[in-house]
């Protein structure tokens, strides 16, 4: 019988199968962070449990960690409570010893959904989890990959299995050639636009088509990291040549013999022909936009040709009402143009868009040009300290700074702002991050979710502006 | 974890879509090593007038009067009546942690998001589905009637009103409906199948040796 991708992955690491449906599912890659494991870890003490396999953990500080003060070693970690989270993550990766642990200060730390394609500690094949919603970023590389809660990172700690559900398939398929100027993120944002925040709920998405396939690993990494945004815990692509270019060499993956076996097993790595799915939606990629969020949700998002929508065209009573806090909020009135809205802060990073082609496109935008003037703060945070290495050998971090941007250390950031890099009340922001909640950036911070490309240019010109026409 | 199997309690109408885990509990709330002290800062960004971090009096901060947790009727409310896509965005568990820690026991709502609706079952807090029509229905008499109560039956899979005049049954899995009515720890049942999975291991191990390296 012909299988999906996601029916592949699913059969290759179950386990068991109870008479419900409910299932066990091996896990071979487990990455951790510092906000969602102390308790995991806590819970194996208590219950005088050992982790089954210390050798699939991946784990690294980020969520926390600072992006300026490094000078000062962990005394530049000023908040005393996320001081003790990353301490206790050393302490816990002291006493039982991973596979890779990339503590704050190492130059390989960053953030987990960077690293792990970086490291190659992510390969085709693979289930990967992470307490971590964002883990669906993983599954650019046709892996099954999703994130869980801290009782699951304990559970995949003390027996290396997950409980759960076989999820519905669905596939998105992106045909044709996109616009210059529109990258992955226009992709999934309008994906999202499309089929709303809980579009992909009970499904695990593949992307495919054209423009899928045209993609690079970045590209489809942005686009698999915001299948949870709408809705979908996990997002996969079949392995190709771009999949498999991009991991040869890495540290983690198979060298020597081991290379060309793990090759020939990839390859199968895809969708059969006859394949059914339960849900399919195609979007042609020449109607695809450069977008820009206007609300509070990822769903609240239009092209950046468009005007903020009117609530009283919408006919569902819950989603106007939805429109008319989001507009509150956003402070914006219905039918503004999106290339009138000024912004007060510009940030480059995150899991979704922190990676060095999404620096090389936002540096090309920003060569030579300043930061507008009404724009106070503009940064841009590397997704790992070798992202930001590599940037640094190509003159990025110049290209930037000559700009006025500020150019930080590595970490999740103002993406959620658990650090000291966040939005006042109020201020209006251009970010390359993945969600525009309510107060997501900072108490009363503004979110306007864009690509790099989108964000480099809004930085420049003050507002919005149609990257297809940057000159 | 605490069992669930039959619960009465006061409901609460959050009248909003797509209630996000961030407005479960913000960010700054999520650097604390435990899993219990939570509750006071349960939608917290709605809850206070000012903006909460984590060391403050929250008993002396000032209270947002127009947020419905703060409305005395609702004071001792223990089940909270949802709208659609209720716990979407992050995993953070602390969501279920701080609507527990609350002195939440169940939340209704006609669809939630998958890791949310996951991690509540795995904490004593039941997640019930009901109907879009039935949850509108709901939402109007919560409002017309004070100290409006329910009484959900686990093991009997029903929301029902006080006087049974409306019984509403939702859908659950077999199993997570077993552990939670016995309040079983899932590790624990996993390892009744230690030798299943270390089998497979060896023979993954086997066969993909780099994988595994």
């Amino acid at each position: 019988m012909d299988r999906t991708l996601y029916d592949k992955l699913w059969d290759s690491h179950l386990v068991h199968t109870g008479e419900d449906g409910t299932a066990l599912i091996y896990i071979d890659r487990h990455l951790v962070h510092e906000v969602t494991s102390p308790q995991a870890f806590e819970g194996l003490k208590l219950a005088g449990r050992k982790p089954w396999r210390m050798e699939s953990v991946v784990a690294t500080a980020d969520h926390n960690t600072p992006t300026t003060g490094w000078e000062r070693g962990i005394n530049g970690i000023v908040d005393p409570t996320s001081r003790i989270q990353v301490e206790t993550l050393d302490a816990n990766m002291r006493e039982h010893r991973a596979k890779a642990y990339f503590p704050f200060l190492d130059k390989r730390q960053g953030i987990v959904h960077v690293i792990g394609p970086e490291q190659g500690a992510t390969l085709p094949g693979m289930t990967v989890v992470c307490g971590d919603s964002h883990t669906s970023t993983h599954g650019a590389f046709a892996c099954l990959a999703h994130g869980i809660g801290t009782s699951e990172v304990e559970h995949v700690l003390a027996t290396q299995c997950l409980v759960t559900r076989k999820m519905q398939n669905m596939r998105v398929n992106v045909e044709g050639t996109l616009a210059r100027g529109v990258t992955g993120k226009d992709v999934v944002l309008t994906i999202i636009g499309r089929i709303g925040t809980a579009g992909g709920s009970g499904h695990a998405v593949e992307f495919a088509g054209s423009a899928i396939r045209a993609l690079t690993m970045e590209g489809r990494m942005t686009v698999c990291n915001m299948a949870i945004e709408a809705g979908a815990r996990a997002g996969m692509v079949a392995v190709d040549d771009a999949t498999i270019d991009y991991l040869k060499g890495r540290p983690f993956a198979p060298a020597g013999p081991d290379w060309d076996v793990a090759v020939a097993y990839w390859r199968t790595l895809k969708c059969d022909a006859g394949a059914k799915f339960d849900r399919e939606i195609t979007l042609r990629a020449e109607e695809i936009l450069p977008q820009v969020s206007w609300g509070t949700s990822p769903e609240m998002v239009v092209s950046v040709d468009a005007e903020v929508p009117d609530p009283e065209r919408e006919k569902d009573a819950i989603k106007r009402e939805g429109m008319e806090r989001a507009l509150q909020y956003m402070g914006l009135k219905p039918r503004t143009k999106i290339t009138d809205i000024k912004l007060d802060k510009v940030f480059i990073g995150s899991c979704t868009n922190s990676r060095i082609e999404d620096l090389r496109i936002a540096a090309a935008v920003v060569k030579g040009r300043r930061v507008a003037p009404n724009v106070r703060l503009a940064m841009v945070v590397p997704g790992s300290g070798l992202v930001k290495a590599q940037a640094e050998r190509e003159g990025l971090d110049k290209v930037f700074k000559d700009a006025g941007f500020d150019w930080r250390q590595p970490g999740c950031s103002m993406c959620l702002a658990m650090n000291a890099d966040r939005l006042e009340p109020g201020e209006r922001c251009a970010s390359t991050s993945n969600r525009n909640f309510e107060g997501r950036q900072g108490d009363g911070g503004r979110t306007h979710l864009v690509s790099p490309a989108m964000a480099a240019a809004a930085a420049v010109s003050g507002h919005f502006v149609d990257i297809r026409q940057w000159r | 974890m605490d069992k669930f199997t039959v619960h009465n309690g006061v409901v609460v109408p959050l009248d909003r879509g797509n209630v996000d885990t961030d407005q479960i509990i913000p960010k700054q709330f999520l650097k604390s090593i435990k899993k219990t002290g939570y509750g006071p800062n349960l939608f917290d960004a709605w809850r206070y007038l000012d903006h909460g971090e984590p060391g403050m009096d929250h008993a002396r901060r000032p209270a947002n009067p127009n947020f419905v947790l703060n409305d005395p009727r609702y004071r001792e409310a223990t089940i909270l009546l949802a709208r659609r896509n209720f716990g979407c965005g992050s995993s953070r568990e602390h969501a279920p942690w701080a609507l527990l820690d609350y002195g939440f026991r169940c939340v209704i709502a006609p669809s939630f998001g998958d890791i949310f609706y996951n991690n509540s079952f795995k904490n004593g807090l039941l997640p019930v589905v009901l109907q879009e029509a039935e949850v509108d229905r709901l939402f109007y008499e919560c409002a017309s009637f004070p100290g409006f109560r329910f009484t959900v039956n686990l093991d009997a899979q029903t929301v029902s009103t006080a006087d049974r005049s409306q019984v509403m049954r939702f859908e659950v899995d077999t199993f997570r409906k077993y552990c939670l009515l016995n309040g079983l720890d899932e590790i624990a049942l996993t390892l009744q199948h230690k030798d299943k999975i270390q089998a497979f291991e060896a023979k993954r191990l086997q066969q993909f040796p780099w994988l595994m390296r």
